[in-house]
């Protein structure tokens, strides 16, 4: 039985009479990448905020190298061990970094805090060479940058914890294409470095192709699909993997028949 | 042939911030805040020398802005009255700030029972005028510049805690306050690293605005007669002396005063605009 980094075991959230989130499990094998899809409102995001520890779950359990990950932690040692577990990067880099501080002071706050009494300069440095950023870009604040330089920053944020598990929220979503594949590059070479799992939500199907190697597909908050990624992408079983797919424009494509097709499921 | 336009970013601040009243008062608040610093030192008169001969004189090389009713120098207890008519509001908007942000940014912070009981008890003095409760705690206390001071921190509280209240909940809600717990920090570090700093332009606006009401308040505290003790030159005092020398048309002594506070007004409301219109 292979090792698991980080695993869910029927996660649950409801908001009202809504479930968001309806008995969601999966497995992230160590170093490994997970691809979770869907459509909006299909509870992806819901169950990252559960992993990282943002939301509560009504049920279920989130194990992190196999302990379980603890919902709610008090006392300054814990808290950090329980971000050391798993870190984010969020979708907007704009909104998830503080206006105010330069991405060197960013990286120092988080090193200060997770490794204190250390000289921080190499380790700041060797950070924003992992990203891609030059050391003119240590100065600037987010304003400053653009917006594939932004997420790097927000990706060498969370790496600077040294997380097992980074959760990457549609984390190219808000960039131009261009930068996109960037920034998958940049995510596919980090894990061949650092041996860091990735569970990568996004509703970007030829994302998920580039970063991941197992892929659940989320549908009104259930997992309709899993497998690993060529097989679910390449022949895919449920009817709703291939709506997803059948959905992304291309020539030829005809978006009453889809609609027809949503209709139906 | 090109030009090339050079910008000076220090010309165009001021620019920027424009009209020639402002200009006006920033001088003369600026003016002020030194010659109360050295007040001592400047005062060509003893502000409490009577002189009952010249009582009510006009502008003399001796007496530059002339003299009130009782025959004191008024440019003396202009200046030394200054120490007490700053020093009063600029107590009350410390006060007030500090503990407006712990109680607003406690409130939105937590949440739940413990904003139910901030907010609600911040109302209820809200309830009370903030005079009335100075008149009350000086008839209790007596008088002094510190039972006054108090009274007002206390009334102009809520104020700044609800504006806190609000610009932390709508700053707790944003991506990177979240990003920042994801990473390990507590709920202290986060506010006084990262929340407050990004609310501190608004609240300081606020904190100008009212150091302007309380200046007011507390110069009507002592034009009624209560606050600052009687023989203490201080411009609610000098307005309330100068009355009847407006009625005798000697208007000077009277009317310097409420300048400097309509001076202190435009200049903390202008701030508070501008720092409105550069966050989004």
């Amino acid at each position: 039985m292979p090792e698991y980094a980080l695993q869910a075991v029927g996660l649950t959230r409801s908001y009202g009479a809504v479930r968001a989130v309806d008995g969601v499990s999966f497995a992230l094998p160590k170093g490994g990448s997970l691809g979770i899809v869907g459509e909006s409102g299909s509870g992806k995001t819901t169950t990252a905020r559960i992993v990282v520890g943002l939301e509560q779950a009504d049920a279920g359990e989130v194990l992190v190298g196999g302990a379980r990950r603890a919902s709610a932690v008090r006392g300054r040692a814990r808290r950090l061990a329980r971000a050391r577990e798993v870190q984010m990067v969020f979708q907007d880099p704009l909104q998830s970094l503080d206006p105010r501080t330069s991405v060197e002071s960013v990286l120092r706050e988080t090193l200060g805090l997770h490794f204190p009494g250390r000289d921080h300069t190499p380790r700041v440095r060797e950070l924003l060479d992992q990203v891609g950023l030059g050391p003119r870009a240590a100065d600037a604040r987010p304003g400053g940058l653009s917006g594939g330089q932004r997420q790097r920053v927000a990706i060498a944020r969370a790496l600077a914890v040294e997380p097992a598990v980074l959760v990457l929220d549609e984390a190219v979503a808000a960039l131009d294409v261009s930068v996109q594949a960037q920034i998958l590059n940049l995510l596919a070479d980090i894990r061949e470095q650092t041996a860091v799992g990735y569970l990568f939500i996004t509703h970007d199907l030829g994302a998920v192709r580039c970063v991941t190697d197992d892929v659940i597909v989320m549908r009104q908050g259930r997992v309709v699909e899993a497998g690993s990624t060529s097989e679910v992408l390449g022949s895919p079983r449920h009817p709703y993997t291939r709506l997803l797919m059948d959905s992304v424009p291309r020539p030829g494509w005809d978006p009453a028949r889809i609609a027809e097709a949503r209709r139906t499921l | 042939m090109t030009a090339v336009f050079t910008r000076r970013p220090g010309l165009r601040g001021i620019r920027a911030g424009g009209s020639p009243l402002h200009l006006v008062c920033l001088g003369l608040v600026a003016l002020i805040v030194t010659a109360a610093l050295l007040a001592p030192w400047l005062v060509p008169h003893d502000p409490n020398a009577v002189d009952l001969g010249g009582a009510l004189a006009g502008p003399s090389p001796d007496h530059p802005l002339g003299v009130d009713a009782a025959g004191r120098d008024t440019l003396s207890r202009l200046l030394l009255g200054a120490r007490t008519s700053l020093l009063g509001p600029l107590g009350v908007v410390v006060f007030s700030t500090l503990a407006g942000v712990a109680v607003g940014t406690a409130a939105a912070w937590r949440g739940g029972w413990l904003d139910s009981v901030l907010s609600r008890s911040t109302e209820l003095v809200f309830a009370f005028p903030g005079l009335l409760l100075a008149i009350l705690i000086i008839a209790v206390y007596g008088e002094g510049l510190l039972a006054p001071v108090v009274a007002l921190a206390v009334a102009y509280l809520p104020y700044v805690s609800r504006l806190t209240r609000s610009l932390v909940l709508a700053e707790r809600a944003r991506p990177y306050v979240s990003a920042y717990q994801v990473q390990g920090h507590s709920g202290l570090q986060i506010c006084l690293r990262h929340v407050l700093p990004n609310i501190a332009p608004v609240v300081l606006a606020q904190a100008t605005v009212n150091f302007g009401y309380a200046l007011m308040d507390l110069a009507g505290l002592s034009f009624l007669g209560l606050g600052v003790p009687a023989l203490t030159p201080d411009w609610g005092r000098m307005v309330f002396d100068g009355q009847t020398a407006i009625q005798h048309g000697y208007p000077l002594s009277a009317v310097l005063p409420c300048v400097l506070i309509v001076a202190f007004n435009v200049v903390g409301e202008r701030w508070a605009d501008r720092v409105a219109r550069r966050t989004p």
